[in-house]
């Protein structure tokens, strides 16, 4: 079964590799790994889908609270959240195509980002579902080049991820 | 007034009270020595910096303070891994201090550069490189805490050139902040008042104590759980000495060379109170096999360990001596009279022992010797193999920090360098080694610092002239298919010791033996006896792979 983590780190550097190295180094499949800073700009916020069972998940969570610089950890999978994921495609449309490229950009209300003789570049967020779906649906004309920017998520109402709760109140 | 980098970093040692650094020097760690001449702080130089880590664990072992050592980039950095994984493993309080090229070739391929701190990620408990002089004492001061508090471990400081001769404006921090380390300390009351109801009520309790008992200090603790639930305790190679070994309630060394009597008890136990343990898998054999009857607390101060090889039903999350002391007061005196009786049964029943061989030395005898001689007043350090074993089955430790050895990633070589920083770390004290003729040329270049710093060390050297613990795996597990593991050359180790200023010599009989020890014991100075042991002797009792631990070969 699919984990997602929101993982609150120092921003320092090395902390990317720490996390990166945790998992390869004890086994874990990550599926998919998204950083940036948060609006505190010494904190950065992972979401990190990892593949595994009751067990792996609960070692992978106290493994990470293992590294000095990880904060805080919440595993949203059970809980109600949002889930996005943006990608960037870019595929083939030449004067035949170019309208039903178009059209289906539309249906997965997807933008135009860039315009090209042979080719449109086409921007899209969504849940993990309807990314694939899209990129499904532009399969048969022929995908020059994708770029997925992994899961991000964040827990719906008014609970939240932040570090005004420390690791052990958890 | 502004000091160099260098000048702090001795600064914030001498503030944090360190006596002593291990260390070899280099060129990128030169302004550190340079401002090491102006300080208290005694520098041992080793031969080795393998031999610095280890020096600085074995000192941090028999202390309890955080062992420091020093080294330059490069060659010097990489040479201190081996020992940085040991304390890692063995969770041993370190700060490693490592000379780093200047920061504008860091990245760059630069003489003597390695990425210290990406080799070492996976096995220090933290690391940092330092870009800015200016964070040098906030990141000693988090670098000690972080080593010596909650589950302690190795944490290494790389150090640029050029930031060290940076001047800054000297404050040390008094506190630290650190936003994703706070170690849980006291246990959960509520669990606590769970755990001393299940051990009111259990019939066959049985308390299995690890190397954090001895972190914690909790021996006396202990000594009073034991008695008050009338509990028999089995300990972990790292344990052992935190309970004293000549207690009726002891039953010795678990795990797949471990007592008869206490894997049994873990067997047939109905309570099994785990304290400081990790359920290594040199100890729990099968795990399905692994106290299959009883309910486990588990207190660790390190919750990751909860749970992880061998399913707890109560975890503590918590310092030992702190949960114990919370525990004490809500238990009372009880006896477990049928289980006493089936305990002290089997610890007749299975009491160490080893068959005599006409005309051959026996390892277990010299332990046993060694014991009776000093009454078990020294600290006993080992190196890794079957005398390793030897030393901790069939010698009776009753104190803690008095046995040093490498258990987790169990290192050859660390014997002697250990036994230097043993030494350091308690000067009053007898300082023992019993090694392996194989662990012992792994790291016998320590005999020179030995030598220059005065060290009285008493080496006992078990030597069989092949790697034993490994021929024996092979007899085991590869129908005596041996190969490379006979030397077919030693050197004459009691002459070799002589060079280096020791009293040496060769024993190969009961008589000769009990020669060496009274000179070993009653010569002042340091003196390394050379036991011709009986070489086809096995470690015994041995639970064989993927078997219970109630299930092992034994001797007859
Ligand atoms: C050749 C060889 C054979 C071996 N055979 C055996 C064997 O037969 N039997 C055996 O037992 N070992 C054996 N070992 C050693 C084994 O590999 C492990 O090192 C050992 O079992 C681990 O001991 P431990 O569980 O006490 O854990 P340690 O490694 O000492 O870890 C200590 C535990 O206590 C926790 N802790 C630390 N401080 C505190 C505190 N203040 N409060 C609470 N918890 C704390 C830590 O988080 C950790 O979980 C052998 C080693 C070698 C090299
Ligand atoms: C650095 C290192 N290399 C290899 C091993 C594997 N190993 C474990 S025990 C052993 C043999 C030890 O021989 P010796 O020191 O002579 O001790 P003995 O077993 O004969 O008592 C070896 C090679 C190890 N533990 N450490």
């Amino acid at each position: 079964m699919y984990h997602t983590l929101a993982v609150l780190v120092e921003n320092s550097p090395g902390v990317l590799a720490r996390v990166a190295g945790l998992f390869s180094r004890r086994g874990y499949n990550i599926d998919s790994l998204a950083v940036g800073r948060t609006d505190n700009p010494t904190i950065s916020r992972m979401t990190i889908v990892v593949e595994g069972d009751e067990r792996v998940l609960e070692q992978v969570s106290k493994q990470l609270h293992k590294l000095v610089d990880v904060i805080k950890i919440g595993d949203i999978t059970a809980a109600p959240h949002v889930d996005r994921e943006l990608v960037l495609i870019k595929v083939n449309a030449n004067a035949n195509t170019r309208g039903e490229v178009m059209q289906i950009a539309q249906v997965f209300r997807a933008a135009i980002v860039d315009y090209g003789h042979k080719n449109l570049t086409l921007e899209c967020t969504g849940n993990q579902e309807k990314i694939s779906a899209f990129e499904e649906a532009l399969q048969p004309f022929g995908i020059k080049e994708l770029v997925r920017t992994g899961k991000v998520a964040m827990l719906r109402g008014a609970k939240y991820t932040n570090i005004t709760k420390t690791k052990e109140e958890d | 007034m502004e000091i160099t980098c260098a000048e702090a970093l001795v600064r914030c040692l001498e503030i944090e009270g360190v006596e002593l650094i291990f260390g070899y020097p280099g060129g990128a760690i030169l302004p550190v020595y340079d401002a090491l001449n102006n300080s208290k702080i005694k520098h041992i130089l080793t031969r080795h910096e393998q031999g610095a880590a280890f020096g600085a664990s074995g000192y941090a072992r028999t202390t309890g303070k955080v062992g420091v050592c020093m080294a330059t980039s490069g060659p010097g950095a990489t040479n201190l891994v081996t020992g940085l994984a040991n304390a890692y493993m063995d969770s041993i309080p370190l700060v490693a201090i490592t000379g780093q090229v200047s920061t504008a070739q860091v990245g760059t391929d630069a003489f003597q550069e390695v990425d210290i701190t990406g080799i070492t990620m996976p096995i220090t408990k933290h690391n940092y490189l330092v870009k800015d002089a200016r964070m040098l004492p906030g990141i000693i001061k988090k670098a000690f805490h972080i080593a010596r508090t909650g589950r302690p471990g190795p944490v290494l400081i790389d150090l640029p050139r050029d930031v060290a001769d940076t001047k800054i404006p000297f404050k040390y921090p008094e506190s630290v902040e650190l936003m994703g380390y706070k170690p849980t300390v006291k246990g959960h009351s509520a669990q606590i008042n769970q755990a001393a109801r299940q051990m009111m009520e259990a019939q066959r309790p049985l308390i299995y104590i690890g190397g954090g008992v001895v972190n914690a200090e909790a021996s006396e603790e202990l000594l009073w759980l034991a008695e008050t639930i009338d509990a028999p305790v089995v300990a972990t190679l790292m344990g052992l000495g935190s309970f004293p070994g000549d207690h009726p309630l002891f039953l010795g060394m678990l795990g797949l060379h471990g007592n008869r009597a206490a894997n049994l008890a873990v067997t047939e136990c109905d309570l099994l109170v785990t304290l400081g343990a990790r359920f290594d898998d040199r100890v729990t054999g099968r795990i399905s096999g692994f106290a299959p009857q009883a309910r486990v607390i588990h207190v660790d101060i390190d919750p990751a360990e909860i749970s992880k090889n061998v399913i707890s039903h109560l975890p503590i999350v918590g310092d030992t001596k702190m949960v114990l002391e919370a525990l004490l007061v809500r238990l009372e005196k009880k006896q477990n009279l049928a289980w006493r009786e089936t305990i002290a049964r089997w610890k007749e029943e299975f009491a160490p022992k080893y068959r005599e061989r006409d005309g051959y030395l026996k390892p277990q005898y010299i332990i046993e010797e060694i014991y009776r001689h000093t009454d078990g007043n020294c600290i006993l350090t080992t190196d890794v193999g079957q005398h390793q074993m030897w030393a901790a089955q069939h010698f009776t430790f009753k104190k803690p920090r008095k046995f040093v050895t490498s258990g987790g990633l169990g290192v050859m070589g660390f014997g002697l360098p250990g036994a230097i920083g043993a030494q350091f770390g308690q000067p009053e004290e007898t300082v023992v080694l019993v090694t392996g003729d194989g662990s012992f040329q792994m790291t016998l270049n320590e005999l020179s610092t030995a030598a220059e710093q005065g060290l009285p060390l008493k080496i006992f050297v078990l030597n069989n002239r092949r790697l034993g613990m490994v021929r024996q795996l092979q007899e085991f597990y590869c129908e005596k298919r041996y190969i490379a593991v006979d030397f077919s050359f030693v050197p004459n180790f009691a002459d070799l010791a002589k060079v280096y200023g020791f009293t040496g010599l060769t024993v190969t009989s009961q008589e000769e033996l009990q020669d060496a020890l009274k000179t070993a014991f009653q010569k002042p100075g340091p003196v390394l006896v050379d036991c011709a042991i009986d070489p086809e002797e096995n470690v015994m009792p041995m639970v064989l792979a993927g078997k219970d631990i109630n299930d092992a070969v034994d001797c007859e």
